[in-house]
């Protein structure tokens, strides 16, 4: 009835990133067209280097803030018109701030291109920040605040960064600041961090789509070309580990109906020279759903939905995490298990079939994570945020493919510092705590969620 | 924009739609089998669901999870869903790997219950009650997809029940279900298959051919017995439920003519004009301009058979009340269905919706889906090619009749979540009304 015989795949057809064009205006503006002609669509993004990390202290969410902000407005035409204007053409602009960068994009089809780029270019140059639309986007933000707080996995990411990062470190706080924090934001510093974050010589226009490059270099030129502003430089440490003993939290919700997991540490830059090998090392562990935590944490024991490991990757050591929910009765066996997998990652190599499983899958998925104009932009808007190599995306599946065993296994010893890690949990303390306590991996400490 | 699409039915019935692009080498695989948590019988609501997880248990010739290590292997990505009307199944691999992923659908469409055993489906009815606990109970709103549709739909509906399932139901799925649900429905005739992305077209076809022809066609699948529900409620339903939320939410829910009808475009308008983006009625009045809610979107569960219904989601910002978010939604649709929309309003939502058809059919994985969709649901995979036309054809007198006719009081169903009170009950409280008016 089936056929028993199964098929051998047929030679690889060939794969290029889509070719791009760097072009600087006169300004300092940095412009990146890549013609992508298959439909007729065209995403534009504006990279500015004013992330998170430009934040000044006691003002933690000022970035987001800022980035959202542009979306309200300009000197031309007030929040409501300017989104009318946008969605008119189909389109509308959509902001955010990063660790590393802010971003404003759209995607649009080709034959309104030239007037939804025109409101773009307003968008990032003229806002108008008016009192009452930051007034308004603050009582949001504050909002989303009460939902995190709600929200069990939201939550538990925030305070296992918490956990992790010391006080005064930047990745302590999230990204889009605290109540306290962003109750403290007023218009004039939205203003200031706009003139002195959000200029040309910090920004990078992104041009992807059915498009050519002079059509757009002539559209950068003619609509950003009058814009001035030269960028400042940041320096500021934000990775700062605040404990170095394993240890572990548990962060009260008395009602909940599984236990949200995350243990890790911080892990390492962005920049690292051993990123592809902990990239492979990563999906053996836990980046793929046949890797190693996954098939033992689901598939064998059913404890959970799913379990995965990743790297946040950042331009400082953002945290290595491994985040999982599981039914709050396992929370003990869970933690152990996740404890085990670690450690045969670090003392025994991996067979040469479990790393070509890694490694022939992020190989293989390289080209399906760039079929659209939006991807591909934010693809280039990391290789510009983290300053990779020019050839970078050309050259990433040969990188992959030279991962050894021997790299995977040095990278797990190197990169897991097994003695260091942190285990969070947000869960029921009285189902929870005695089981994490008689694992003797550490001092149990309970606390209930905070939003200073 | 028109894609290609040729479509053919092996004999055993089931119907393949393929379509050609080859400016990368991928492609994508895509099954639809028409059947959903609408045909579950009672006392086993969330067996499609957990079935689903089932085909990832193995099949004659592959192990329990080597589906998902061999696409990955292939350097493929994966995965399943199941609605309420169907379950679907895809893959997305580099071209010359097509020929796994049409073989690893074969083979458990041919050939699923060997591999079955007890210990599998033990571990997944454990995986699923996770994901429940995850999606549903672990999470502020979670239980909305399943409240919902229990408001909005008769108790002897097929609509009515919970599609992530009880934890009871769950416990009680037994091997037998498991082999009675696959014979039923898991067969080519109730399947459609397509195929989006680099291929050959003949290779293509003779590979169905050879994978998927010796299937044997089904035993037929029992009817969805009364489906058919009038236009409107009749009278305002109403469930109000304390959780775990910080802020209230409301969903309010119309009953609207089934997806892919005539009547189905302008109500899709309809809600677009509602509540898609920030220019939207919703969005505007209650959001910007007077600021009594956090967010505000509308949507509709695009269902093909008795009746669709659209959905208006609104948060309630901090200081607003239950009863204020209530009354100041229920304002806003009073107005629309009274004053009506304007040319600009569909033009706008039009726009939009064009955009994101559009841009979706990038994706090789998006454009076999929808192939799929429209296939299974409505019987023909060239419907994707009219979408557009359809939308653009809609006019603000069609909005207006759908919106006067079926957004009257007479036609809504409302489930409010607020916030519980300190020091209350652990569990989740419900009150059910049914108030006339």
């Amino acid at each position: 009835m089936t056929t028993s015989t199964r098929p051998r795949p047929g030679p690889p057809r060939e794969y290029h990133f889509p070719r791009f064009e760097r072009h600087v205006l006169h300004n300092g503006l940095n412009v990146i067209v890549a013609p992508v002609r298959k439909l007729p669509v065209v995403s534009v993004a504006a990279v500015v280097d004013a992330g998170v990390l430009r934040d000044p202290e006691g003002l933690e969410g000022l970035a987001e803030l800022t980035a959202l902000s542009l979306r309200e407005g300009t000197t031309l035409r007030d929040g409501l018109k300017l989104a009318l204007d946008l969605e008119m053409l189909g389109t509308s602009v959509e902001a955010g701030a990063g660790w590393d960068n802010a971003i404003a994009s759209m995607t649009v089809l080709t034959d309104r291109l030239v007037p939804a780029f025109e409101i773009f270019a307003e968008v990032l140059l003229s806002p108008a920040f008016r009192e009452d639309d930051i007034v308004r986007l603050k009582a949001e933000r504050l909002a989303e605040r009460m939902q995190v707080m709600a929200e069990p996995r939201g939550l538990a990411d925030e305070s296992f960064d918490r956990f992790v990062y010391a006080a005064d470190s930047r990745y302590a706080e999230p990204m889009s600041g605290t109540t306290g924090s962003i109750s403290r934001i007023t218009r004039e510093n939205v203003a200031e961090f706009y003139r002195d974050n959000h200029v040309p010589g910090a920004t990078t226009l992104i041009i992807v789509g059915d498009v050519s490059v002079s059509e757009g270099r002539k559209l950068a030129e003619s609509a950003f070309g009058g814009w001035s502003g030269r960028k400042t430089e940041l320096n500021r440490e934000a990775d700062k580990p605040a404990r170095s003993d394993r240890s572990v939290r548990i962060i009260s919700r008395p009602d909940a109906a599984q236990s949200e997991l995350r243990i890790g540490h911080p892990g390492i830059p962005r920049s690292h020279p051993e990123y592809f090998n902990v990239t492979v090392m990563n999906a053996v562990l836990g980046g793929l759903f046949s890797s190693r935590i996954n098939l033992n944490l689901r598939e064998k024991h059913g404890y959970t939905y799913g379990a995965s490991s990743y790297y946040d990757w950042r331009r400082q050591a953002g945290p290595f995490v491994i985040s999982t929910a599981v039914q709050s009765e396992v929370t003990g066996e869970a933690i152990a298990e996740t404890l085990r997998e670690i450690k045969r990652m670090q003392t025994e190599e991996i067979g040469p079939e479990e790393l070509t499983l890694a490694t022939s899958y992020l190989e293989g998925v390289f080209p399906i994570r760039y079929e659209t104009t939006g991807s591909i932009a934010s693809a280039l808007a990391i290789l510009e945020t983290y300053r990779l190599p020019e050839n970078y995306y050309d050259t990433y599946r040969a990188m992959i493919a030279g991962v050894t065993t021997t790299d995977v296994l040095q990278a797990a010893r190197r990169f897991i510092e097994a003695e260091k890690l942190q285990v969070l949990v947000v869960g029921n303390p009285e189902l929870v705590r005695a089981p994490v306590e008689a694992l003797g991996i550490g001092p149990v400490s309970v606390s209930e969620p905070v939003d200073p | 924009m028109r894609i290609p699409i040729e479509q053919f039915r092996l004999d055993n019935g089931l119907l393949v739609a393929l379509s050609q692009d080859k400016t990368a080498p991928i492609v994508a695989v895509n099954l639809w089998y028409h059947v959903g948590s609408a045909n579950e019988r009672v006392g086993r609501t969330g067996f499609a669901h957990l079935f689903e997880h089932m085909l990832f248990q193995g099949s004659a010739n592959v192990g329990a999870n080597e589906h998902f290590e061999l696409i990955q292997r292939a350097g493929g990505t994966l995965n399943g869903s199941t609605w309420l009307e169907r379950t679907n199944y895809f893959e997305t691999v580099p071209s010359n790997q097509l020929a796994l992923a049409l073989w690893l659908e074969a083979d458990r469409m041919g050939a699923l219950l060997p591999a079955m055993t007890q210990t599998k489906l033990d571990t997944q009815r454990d995986v699923v009650k996770n994901e429940r606990r995850w999606s549903v109970d672990n999470q502020p709103y979670g239980t909305w997809w399943e409240k919902l549709p229990e408001l909005a739909y008769p108790e002897w509906h097929p609509f009515h029940h919970s599609l992530i399932g009880s934890m009871e139901d769950l416990s009680a799925a037994s091997l037998e279900d498991v082999e009675q649900f696959f014979r039923t429905y898991y067969t080519p005739d109730n399947a459609v298959l397509s195929i989006a992305g680099d291929f050959e077209i003949e290779e293509a076809k003779a590979l169905v051919e050879l994978y998927f022809g010796p299937i044997p066609k089904g035993g037929g699948k029992p009817p969805l017995e009364r489906i058919d529900l009038p236009p409107k409620f009749g009278e305002p339903l109403r469930m109000v439920v304390e959780d775990d939320v910080s802020l209230a939410r409301i969903y309010m829910a119309f009953r609207s003519p089934v997806f892919g009808s005539d009547e189905y475009y302008p109500a899709s308008v309809c809600g677009a004009i509602l509540g898609m983006r920030r220019g939207s009625r919703l969005y505007r009045s209650l959001v910007r301009e007077r600021q009594i809610a956090a967010d505000a979107s509308a949507f509709t569960f695009d269902l093909a058979k008795g009746s669709d219904i659209l959905v208006a989601d609104v948060t309630a910002l901090p200081d607003t009340s239950p009863d204020q978010l209530e009354a100041e939604v229920g304002r806003e649709i009073d107005k629309l269905a009274t004053d009506g929309v304007t040319a600009d309003e569909v033009a706008r939502a039009v726009a939009l919706i064009e955009t994101d058809m559009t841009t979706a059919m990038q994706s090789a994985g998006e454009r076999a889906d929808r192939i799929s969709m429209f296939a299974t649901l409505l019987g023909d995979p060239g419907l994707v090619n009219i979408q557009a036309d359809r939308y653009r054809s809609v006019t603000a007198a069609q909005v207006n009749a759908f919106a006067s006719d079926r957004l009257g009081k007479d036609n809504r169903a409302t489930l409010l979540y607020v916030p519980r009170p300190e020091q209350a009950g652990d569990a989740s409280t419900e009150m059910l009304e049914v108030a006339a008016s």
